[in-house]
């Protein structure tokens, strides 16, 4: 079989936390470090997306670098030396954690609740937590007309839950601004570009073209905006109606990982089981058909398994 | 093609090609995560040309799109082959070393000059000419079609006239050079792959011409097999009509809705002395027959294996327990043969796969363990160390003709105008296609609560819409030779005038299959569901609600 295989790539020896490690050419830091076993925290950064570089959790110490640099886009060079574990990282690391900690709300997210652990946040130190936003009021908010809140309270991005259509629904109290959803929507899957950043600062948000509910938007469901989300902002109905109702219990739910059943693509499918319902359906995001990534029929077009 | 029956390339190879054609094809929409191998293709600089009568969500991708007249593939493939050849485009070493049939091929499309083809497809000369050039001079290019070419009185043929431009040019067996179809439904590659085909066994063995495989089946399953095409589903219905056909088992299909020319199918299931299905779904066909067999969901309550479109293996399981008496399709064929006198023993999809790697030698090096492992496999992969195969047909560009193996043949295409023809009583053209959110007759995806969801329509161009003076969202009455029914309106810009279009999604509001025509390619047997001729007319005032009449 003739396969065209890529040019073989030249090993660059790079040294991290003391350690002489060789990886491929063009690898990030990130990947150099997960290759050695250095345990290194993301937020934005997923492995079918290209980075962003907006969460700054994973920052490293590079010598000769005046600023702290993101290793999940940071490509090695020979002979850099990286550090991961100095106290500059570690605070730069703490601060992240504890300014969304203490303005986001980070309970579906427990990745996050390890990390802040382990780099000693206390977001608490901020002050009690301001009251929600009222419905819609966050979306109104125009550039630099920012009021501050209170001394000794911590501003939150806490609003009611958006629901405005019978399959997803978008929780942007738990929003972190990864932009994950954003990419997975446009240049990095989709193509579809009906969600993107709106406002400037605290004031900042996810929206879709002047805040129009998602019947009005150019969405068309395909789901890729939940599959890449790290905080539970964005969540199928069925998993919200769930958890409302106290029922949703992932110890009693199943993954099985099978074929779409509907046009000759062949996307592999994660059916997330729970009491003989498919309550859930993801992508993984290694496989070369879907990168994780999937449409409307594929994500949502399991209902007529019942009865 | 060429004696294997899939697309040649991989996806990933549209990644890192230099033209995407599509044609026929609405991907965006009929194959999304398909489109988003081509969107990756175009970051990474391709050029994307779409064949469509509608400008489609597709073609607004596209940096060309030729809005095709339904149903002149062919003159607009040959007038494309012609405008390569006259320009010196082709790849004469290719074609010297892979090919036969050139010279004929060559002085068939003569006749389609630029000019002549623009008066048959409505494509401007210079649209045509540079698809034409663009194709020839691409170091890579792949082609895909799909239904908008098959569902043809003469689909053989469009799919024949395209695979000529792919040898013309030498695009097909390198990587990034290709001829796809993409199919339609999950496992049609994979069916096709399996023998359910009137005229294969199973790994695309000939029953007729391929003695050697024949007597490998009959010494595993220990019976005769006659060397002796069967019928496929158009020609099923022609036997039912001589009355040579009279009992019919049907397993996942929904005839009644999903055929041409509803009205007869109907009559023909309904007179049948045995009708069976075997359906996940009370379908309408299941509520004429006899005899229902509740079957589980293949791909959700069952295990086994489907192909994809790059000729990916891969497995499908079990994630829930089908409901009341519904049972795995293998268990019930085995039951049934069993009453028949056939004890097969205790069947499982991993035994019948295993049956079929000792019998199919393109399918030898699948075990269920590399399936797994590897995360699906694409055939040929004849061995156990045996990685599977990219792309197809890598060896007509061997140097050695002992290992380039037999030639692949040009074919002559004559156009044909679509079948039901355009007059001042039926005066405009209905192409039928699906939607994003839905999938053929509906069974499954009218479940789901799709926020985009349209129903049943009859779509139409502003400008049509303006001269018979219809709004959106008003019933009208949609006539064709075979039937008529009524349908809301829905006014798309991406159609040009004279053509109409609708979806079979929602047979429950609108049977759109009343209205298109029956007839069939004889070497295919695809009715021609994209070309029926039908009128609109306006309801009086008040007019009923949508359905069929």
């Amino acid at each position: 079989m003739k396969v065209p295989v890529a040019p073989p790539r030249r090993l660059v020896e790079v040294e991290i936390d003391g350690r002489s490690v060789r990886v491929p050419e063009g690898s990030t830091i990130l990947q150099a470090c997960r290759a050695e076993g250095i345990e290194t925290p993301t937020i934005c950064y997923a492995e079918n997306l290209t980075p962003v570089n907006v969460c700054r959790v994973c920052v490293v110490e590079v010598e000769g670098a005046r600023a702290l640099v993101p290793a999940c886009s940071r490509t090695v060079e020979p002979g850099m030396k990286v550090r991961t574990d100095t106290e500059r990282v570690r605070r730069s690391r703490r601060l992240v954690l504890e300014f969304l900690a203490s303005s986001v709300d980070l309970s579906l997210a427990p990745d996050l609740h390890r990390w802040q652990e382990v780099y000693e946040a206390h977001p608490e130190r901020f002050g009690a937590l301001m009251e929600p936003a009222a419905e819609g009021e966050r979306d109104g908010r125009e550039p630099g007309r920012h009021v501050p809140v209170e001394p000794g309270t911590a501003e939150t991005v806490a609003q009611p839950v958006k629901i405005d259509n019978d399959l997803y629904v978008r929780d942007y109290a738990r929003c972190v601004l990864c932009y994950r959803c954003v990419e997975a929507c446009g240049d990095d899957a989709q193509g579809t570009y009906a969600i993107a950043v709106a406002g400037r600062g605290f004031d900042a948000r996810i929206s879709t073209e002047f805040a129009v509910p998602l019947p009005e938007s150019a969405c068309v469901y395909c789901g890729n905006c939940i599959g890449v989300c790290p905080t539970g902002a964005l969540m199928f109905k069925t998993e919200h109606d769930l958890r409302r109702e106290g029922r949703w219990d992932e110890a009693r739910q199943t993954v099985t990982t099978t074929v779409c059943p509907y046009c000759g693509v062949g996307c592999n499918l994660e059916l997330h089981v729970q009491d003989g319902e498919i309550v859930k359906v993801t992508s993984p995001a290694d496989h070369d058909v879907t990168s994780g990534h999937l449409c409307i029929k594929g994500r949502f077009g399991f209902t007529f398994t019942r009865a | 093609m060429f004696g294997a029956g899939g697309g040649t390339s991989s996806y990933e190879e549209v990644e890192h090609t230099d033209l995407i054609v599509l044609w026929g094809s609405n991907a965006r929409e009929t194959h999304p995560i398909f489109f988003h191998h081509v969107l990756r293709g175009i970051r990474n600089g391709a050029r994307l040309i779409v064949v469509d009568p509608r400008r489609t969500s597709s073609a607004a991708w596209a940096d060309l799109w030729l809005g095709i007249d339904v149903g002149s593939d062919i003159a607009l493939a040959n007038a494309v082959g012609r405008e390569i050849i006259v320009n010196g485009l082709h790849n004469e070493t290719f074609i010297e070393r892979a090919t036969t049939g050139f010279e004929a091929y060559r002085d068939s499309v003569m006749e389609w000059t630029l000019e002549r083809a623009e008066r048959v497809t409505g494509v401007p000369a210079a649209a045509i000419r540079e698809l034409a050039h663009a194709y020839a001079r691409a170091d890579r290019a792949i082609l895909c079609w799909t239904l908008g070419i098959t569902e043809h009185h003469n689909a053989v043929d469009n799919v024949l006239a395209l695979i000529n431009l792919g040898l013309l040019c030498g695009h097909v067996g390198r990587y990034g050079s290709g001829l796809n179809p993409l199919r339609g439904q999950n496992n049609v590659q994979g069916g096709g792959d399996m023998g359910a085909i009137p005229n294969k066994l199973p790994g695309f063995q000939d029953i007729e011409r391929d003695a050697e495989a024949r007597a490998r089946f009959e010494a595993a399953w220990g019976v005769p097999i006659r060397p002796r095409y069967g019928w496929n589903i158009t020609q099923m219905f022609e036997a039912m009509e001589r009355g040579e056909l009279t009992a019919l088992y049907v397993i996942g299909e929904n005839p009644a809705v999903s055929e041409a020319d509803a009205g007869r199918i109907k009559r023909l299931l309904a007179s049948r002395e045995t009708l069976i299905v075997q359906d996940i779904f009370m379908t309408k066909t299941a509520e004429m027959a006899h005899v229902v067999l509740p079957a589980a969901v293949a791909a959700v309550e069952s295990e086994g294996t489907v192909t994809n479109s790059e000729r990916r293996v891969q497995r499908v399981r079990k994630a829930l327990d089908p409901p009341g008496n519904a049972r795995d399709d293998i268990w019930i064929i085995a039951q049934l043969a069993k009453r028949l006198g056939f004890d097969w023993g205790e069947v499982t999809p991993r035994s019948a796969w295993d049956e079929l790697r000792s019998l199919s030698p393109m399918h030898r090096g699948m075990t269920y363990e590399r399936l797994e492992e590897l995360g699906g496999i694409q055939w040929p992969c004849p061995s156990e160390d045996h990685p599977g195969t990219k792309f197809l047909h890598a060896r007509l560009w061997e140097e050695d003709p002992a290992r380039r193996g037999p030639a692949a043949p040009f074919s002559v295409t004559p156009f044909e105008p679509p079948v039901d023809e355009l007059t001042e009583e039926f005066p405009l053209r209905l192409t039928t296609g699906r939607r994003l959110d839905s999938y053929n007759t509906g069974v499954q995806t009218s479940r789901y609560r799709s926020p985009l969801r349209l129903g049943g329509a009859i779509e139409v161009s502003p400008e049509d819409a303006e001269r018979l003076g219809l709004r959106e969202g008003e019933v009208v009455r949609v006539s064709s030779r075979r039937g008529s029914v009524r349908a809301p309106v829905h006014i798309d810009r991406g159609l040009r005038p004279g053509l109409v279009f609708m979806t079979l999604h929602h047979p429950e509001e609108v049977e759109t299959n009343l209205l298109t025509i029956e007839a069939t390619d004889p070497k295919s047997g695809t009715a021609e569901f994209k070309a029926a001729a039908v009128r609109i007319e306006k309801l009086p005032a008040g007019g009923a609600a949508a359905g069929g009449s």
